[in-house]
């Protein structure tokens, strides 16, 4: 009795406080998505707009609304092409990242010999050497390798990089994983690279789909690479092809900003899809 | 508490089974076989693209070297001298320390608050949630291109400002000089904020509500609550954090490169933006790769020192394991 009477008070205070405090929630909450939705707004509906139009006043509503700028984009070869070559790069990249990376995974988390633990401190100390600061040697390396201007090369360097948080997640995860369902395999007379393809891959699942991801918008996003070893402009990538073409039609504000507004689209779009994973991800970082 | 986990996962039935001693070698040979199959390959892209670099980088710091002809003008340790000594270089550190030390100041009570609010149950709060997220998984380029659009002399931010009435506060954003690399950060905190924002919330969830409750019930305030229970429980998520936006800050580039290049004069110069502009641009790239052996050693010194310090509490963090 006692206890559901102060429940009962408990919940009603709740439930005032809950009143009280609700607006200004809604009010910072309102901002928030003001602020981080504004700007996209803005190139978005910007793009369809005259050059006169945004010179004249560019918030409102565009008068004239044109097609023409995101027509033409679309209309001509580079974007087609940039988009083609950053898909390229992000599925070689994320392809070569999770395979040999859950396969050296799968190693480490259940196999006991010596150097294990060495080797995945080896692996681990990657996150230690971003991308961007290497970006001056790797140019050196590719160069080395005659794999300057070459998609391939960048995406065999993204998968190096890649492989520092791939394996730390997915090594945690396989490890997870009782040990009476590999002993089952083995009774069965699967041997351990059979349990490893049969029974462990489909399992972790969940794993290689959030390490996917975060390979593959790791990829997409990566400019400073292409921009040191790329030359020819129908090798460029996404993002360098977005800053190139600003620098190139520098006057043509419109049409700068319909081609952003179309560069934002995929990675948005993957994002809607696999929000949950990316936050998986992060929520991994946390957990190591 | 994973080793004990994984030695009882590997302890192999079979090999518990006597058997005639041939059998035990050819196990003990396929064991060998499986594994130099799996961990080569990774192995050998791992050494190759990541830790080769910054042997190269090393090893090319000690010339004279421009990109052409042979690598034959040893210098020793002159380029890391010159590094000391070069103004420009000297400015970019201290650019970057500021725009690591705004991030840790503006960028962690922010996130900790807007992520505080969205743990509160309320109407849209998903929505929410994937908005504030979404300009993370953006290229930083478009992100840079975007804002270098909207930040333009009367542009989209000066007629937003000049609508809220806040016309007189209107300033050339990418050119004073004294204002650039305080733009950058804005530009930075709206790109990285959400990152922040999902770590924290799910650190949030993984706070026991029962906590929360019992301490209410003892007569907490909301307030009391959150300072004293769920702040110090978020412990190795901030830790975490902190530990990831410190070593992106000090590598930052994109948004910097695209907005302002550095400029104007140096005045947003950051220690990757000078790096590349001195080792690529100019093709002083011997000077180049020491500066990036320098921007390694930040990111090495500062990650031993935080491991040492502030994760070695967080036992099941991996990062403490691996320099350990």
């Amino acid at each position: 009795m006692m206890a559901a009477a102060t429940a009962t008070r408990r919940r009603q205070t709740l439930q005032q406080r809950r009143w009280t405090i609700m607006p200004a929630t809604y009010l910072i909450a309102i901002v928030l998505v003001g602020i981080t939705l504004a700007p996209l707004l803005f190139v978005a509906v910007d793009g369809f707009r005259t050059n006169a139009d945004i010179n004249s006043s560019p918030i409102g509503v565009p008068h004239p609304w044109v097609l023409s700028n995101y027509t033409s984009i679309l209309g001509t070869a580079p974007f087609w092409q940039f988009l083609g070559n950053s898909a390229l790069v992000a599925v070689v990249a994320t392809t070569m990242a999770v395979v040999l990376g859950s396969m050296a995974a799968f190693a480490l988390s259940r196999y006991q010999f010596p150097g294990r633990e060495a080797i995945f401190t080896l692996f681990i100390s990657g996150l230690l050497f971003p991308l961007g600061v290497a970006a001056l040697p790797l140019y050196l390396l590719l160069q080395h390798l005659g794999l300057l201007d070459n998609q391939l090369g960048l995406a065999v360097v993204e998968a190096a990089f890649a492989l520092p948080v791939t394996m730390l997640i997915m090594r945690g995860f396989m490890r997870a994983i009782p040990g009476e369902l590999e002993d089952a395999a083995l009774v069965d007379g699967a041997g351990k690279l059979r349990f490893f393809v049969r029974i462990l891959v489909p399992l972790s699942r969940p794993a290689l789909v959030t390490v996917s991801l975060l390979a593959f918008v790791g990829s997409w996003n990566t400019y400073l690479l292409p921009l040191l070893i790329f030359t020819t402009p129908s090798h460029f990538t996404l993002p360098l092809g977005v800053a190139t073409y600003q620098t190139q039609f520098s006057t043509n504000t419109a049409a700068i900003l319909a081609f952003t507004a179309i560069a934002a689209i995929p990675a948005l779009g993957v994002f809607m899809f696999a929000e949950r994973y990316l936050v998986a991800g992060a929520a991994g970082a946390v957990k190591g | 508490m994973t080793t004990t986990q994984s030695a009882a996962a590997t302890g192999s039935p079979v090999a518990a089974v006597p058997r005639p001693s041939r059998g035990r070698r050819r196990l003990r040979l396929r064991k060998k076989l499986e594994l130099t199959f799996l961990l080569t390959p990774a192995l050998v892209l791992f050494v190759g693209f990541v830790l080769v670099p910054v042997v190269i980088a090393a090893w090319y710091s000690l010339y004279n070297y421009n990109g052409f002809g042979p690598l034959n003008d040893f210098v020793g340790l002159h380029n890391y001298k010159l590094a000391w000594n070069d103004p420009i270089f000297i400015n970019a550190v201290e650019h970057t320390l500021v725009l690591t030390g705004l991030s840790l100041a503006i960028q962690l009570p922010l996130s900790l608050a807007l992520a505080l609010l969205l743990n509160r149950d309320f109407r849209g709060r998903s929505f929410m949630r994937l908005v504030v997220f979404a300009p993370y998984v953006l290229p930083p380029a478009v992100t840079a291109v975007m804002w270098s659009l909207m930040l333009q002399p009367s542009g989209f931010v000066d007629q937003v400002m000049k609508a809220l009435g806040l016309g007189g506060e209107v300033q050339l954003w990418l050119a004073n000089i004294h204002l650039v690399l305080y733009t950058n950060f804005l530009v930075l905190t709206w790109q990285y904020i959400g990152f922040g924002i999902v770590l924290l919330l799910a650190g949030l969830q993984g706070i026991p509500v029962e906590l929360k409750e019992a301490a209410a019930i003892d007569g907490a305030t909301p307030w009391q609550v959150t300072r004293r229970i769920t702040i110090p429980l978020l412990g190795p998520t901030i830790r975490i954090w902190v530990f990831l936006t410190v070593i992106g800050s000090l590598q930052v580039f994109d948004i910097v490169w695209i907005l302002t290049g550095g400029g104007p004069g140096h005045s947003s110069m950051t220690m990757v933006t000078y790096m590349i502009l001195a080792g690529f641009r100019s093709l002083y790239i011997g000077y180049g790769t020491a500066l990036a052996v320098i921007i390694f050693a930040f990111c090495f010194v500062f990650s031993l020192l935080y491991q040492r310090f502030a994760l070695r509490r967080d036992t099941a963090g991996a990062l403490t394991r691996a320099v350990e």
